[in-house]
């Protein structure tokens, strides 16, 4: 298990290089093809060539591609300081640089909206497990009758209306016509956890009605295949009761597979959930994201881009570990 | 109401089953009947699809829980009627009063669980007054018992990895960790190579000498049968075209059926031929049956006495040893003395 678990680590930070590589690369050139100069990004268009050689000096960009990579690389691990002669700037690890358009360092500035994109998903993971694994199970248990045809309906609903559909209506129904629950504002959980609640609940649901009907759905399939298998028919031929077969034999190797895509789903989500956040008004990583992207900031996009890669790259190696501790077949492979 | 005559310790009396599928009803077993007593043995032959494997899940039960199943007819066991028991009635009894070995214990066995964990688990859903560590100790002997090397460290092993025969030794010890009166083995040897094979034969005939079961046997090698068997049945479409006690099934098989299987059998003792020969055809769709006997057409003596019309069942006819067929017994005795034997 040991040699498992340090074999995935290593691919996980393999990974993660080939990531950082790759958006860097990404960054360096975007500037390069529609000819815009980074340096005159940084401080505005009428600025005197010295000042701008400056700011080129200073951001090092007259440097190397590869070393300018490199030292990226040190400012994520170790921090860097930017120096132009005796003006010298120090950025503290994690160091992703300084935003195009505001001038701050991005790494503060993404760490404030994490919460909110953290608190988001997080929520809405729980809301869709539960919901969509109990009405998978149950259409797999009542197959072919209402309650699964009923379910399945709502879930290819769900799996086929956009997130801003749903929440406008939801906003609409929940928020302005039924009034009964504020216009959402987003209030840290440390501030007031009722009001980070109830200001958090509908995202939550919206966001939760398009995972829970995927994951009812792959529940259900999942769970007719190993209602079929043969050790659940042992399972029933040992004389076991239904709860034990269904929730222990069929469960456990029915939800294997859910393990594996909510890894992924989650850690997607967590690098921000760009149009729940934007219907919803909630300023986190998918908004901040989004903005940049209008604002032409690299450096933030490229900061968002290495935490969305990030808690991917996380949350797989999680579900590589859940795995084998799962599954003992896979722990010898 | 009594009845004064003991009934057999399983009395399979009529047994229909059916599935309602989208392409139509399934007649998987029709009009069975057969019985088995403690200390004996019952084989069960017949090529994929004849319903040996259906009658089994039957008696335990096992397709109450699909919803498109639709089981008629008595079972009997230990003077309970089965078929209409209910359904936690009949829980208690399986895996307790009757177990079931089944055919590949690779996948009848949970891959996430350790075959220790399985057993205990069969042990206590029966025994649930039983502490953990009782239960553990019974598994171990019951490993030991069926001959598993090492029982203490294979306890904690999964199924994959353990060998064939191992596993399947595992899979006996679940079926007998609750000394079942009725057993019965469905194709237990079949993803087993040979030597192992007669290991597990001999390994089930010991444990049902130490318990004295009735032991079904399902197969379609009609060497296992020879082997174990006391009473044999033959079936074929689902339904039951031969049955009788195994040493005289064998010797003077009476279905043209039989003669096939015992035809399409390897046999290292004589010169080889060409090549075996199988029962010529496929199974009949068990959607639609052919009308009359199941097998007329395959059946390579049909219509020998001019009787050219299949419209009629036949029926078992015959004291110990019975038979369904059309042809007129005199017929079949001169064509299994002139044509059959000496090919086989």
């Amino acid at each position: 298990m040991l040699a498992y678990i340090v074999r995935r680590l290593f691919n996980a930070i393999i990974t993660l290089l080939v990531v950082t590589a790759v958006t860097f690369a990404i960054f360096f050139a975007i500037p390069k093809a529609t000819g815009s100069d980074p340096a005159l990004l940084y401080i505005g268009k009428q600025s005197d060539p010295a000042a701008i050689e400056g700011i080129r000096t200073k951001m090092g960009f007259n440097d190397p591609i590869i070393v300018q990579y490199g030292k990226f690389l040190k400012g994520i691990v170790a921090g860097r300081d930017y120096a132009n002669g005796p003006d010298v700037t120090h950025c503290p690890a994690p160091c992703l640089g300084y935003s195009f358009s505001t001038d701050q360092e991005v790494t503060p500035l993404l760490m404030e909206d994490l919460p909110v994109t953290l608190s988001l998903a997080l929520g809405a993971a729980v809301l869709w497990l539960i919901i969509g694994i109990s009405f998978g199970v149950i259409s797999a248990l009542r197959r072919g009758t209402f309650i699964d045809r009923a379910a399945m309906t709502t879930a290819l609903a769900g799996v086929s209306l956009p997130v801003y559909f749903t929440g406008l209506l939801a906003s609409a129904i929940f928020i302005y016509w039924l009034e009964w629950l504020p216009q959402g504002q987003y209030v840290p959980f440390t501030e007031n956890p009722a009001e980070w609640f109830t200001g958090l609940l509908l995202p939550w649901i919206t966001l939760a009605f398009l995972f829970a009907a995927t994951y009812a759905r792959l529940t259900r399939a999942n769970m007719l295949e190993t209602l079929g298998e043969d050790y659940v028919r042992t399972a029933r031929a040992k004389g076991l009761t239904e709860r034990v077969v269904i929730g222990k034999h069929a469960l456990r190797s029915g939800l294997t597979p859910i393990v594996t895509i909510f890894g992924l789903d989650l850690g997607a989500l967590l690098g921000g959930a760009v149009l729940t956040e934007t219907v919803f008004n909630l300023r986190g990583l998918g908004y901040q994201a989004l903005t940049a992207i209008r604002q032409n900031d690299l450096p933030i996009i490229l900061g968002v881009t290495l935490i969305a890669a990030f808690f991917i790259v996380f949350a797989n190696l999680i579900v590589d570990l859940v795995y084998g501790w799962i599954d003992p077949r896979v722990r010898l492979a | 109401m009594s009845t004064p005559i003991a009934r057999p310790y399983l009395e399979v009396k009529d047994l229909n089953v059916r599935f309602e599928t989208d392409d139509g009803i399934v007649q998987a077993v029709t009009d069975s009947s057969f019985s088995v007593e403690r200390g004996k043995t019952l084989g069960i032959v017949g090529e994929s699809g004849s319903g040996k494997s259906v009658t089994s899940l039957a008696v335990l039960g096992l397709h109450r829980t699909r919803s498109n199943a639709k089981v008629s007819g008595e079972i009997w066991l230990d003077d309970q009627e089965l078929v209409t028991a209910t359904d936690e009635q009949v829980r208690k009894l399986r895996g307790g009063k009757m177990a079931m070995i089944f055919q590949d214990p690779l996948s009848a066995m949970h891959p996430y669980f350790t075959v220790g964990s399985q057993i205990v688990e069969a042990y206590r859903v029966h025994h649930p007054e039983t502490n953990k560590k009782v239960a553990r100790e019974k598994a171990i002997d019951m490993l030991a018992r069926v001959g598993i090397p090492q029982p203490e460290r294979r306890f904690n092993d999964y199924a994959h990895q353990f060998s064939g025969g191992m596993r399947q030794r595992a899979m006996i010890a679940m079926a007998l960790v609750n000394d079942p009166s009725l057993l019965i083995a469905d194709e237990p040897t079949t993803a087993l190579d040979v030597t192992v094979q007669a290991q597990i034969l001999d390994l089930i005939r010991d444990l049902q000498d130490e318990f004295g079961s009735a032991v079904i046997m399902i197969t379609h090698d009609l060497g296992v049968v020879a082997e174990l068997a006391d009473d044999v049945l033959v079936m074929y479409g689902g339904k039951v075209i031969e049955k009788g006690p195994a040493i005289d099934t064998f010797q003077n098989p009476q279905h043209p059926y039989t003669w096939g299987l015992l035809g399409s059998m390897p046999r290292l003792d004589r010169e080889v031929r060409d090549r075996l020969n199988p029962v010529k055809g496929t199974p009949p769709s068990l959607i639609n049956l052919p009308d009359g006997c199941a097998f007329h057409p395959r059946c390579p003596y049909a219509g020998r006495n001019g009787n050219r019309s299949f419209t009629e069942v036949p029926m078992l006819r015959g004291d110990v040893h019975k038979v369904a067929c059309h042809l007129p017994p005199d017929d079949r005795t001169t064509i299994f003395q002139q044509e059959v034997l000496p090919n086989l």
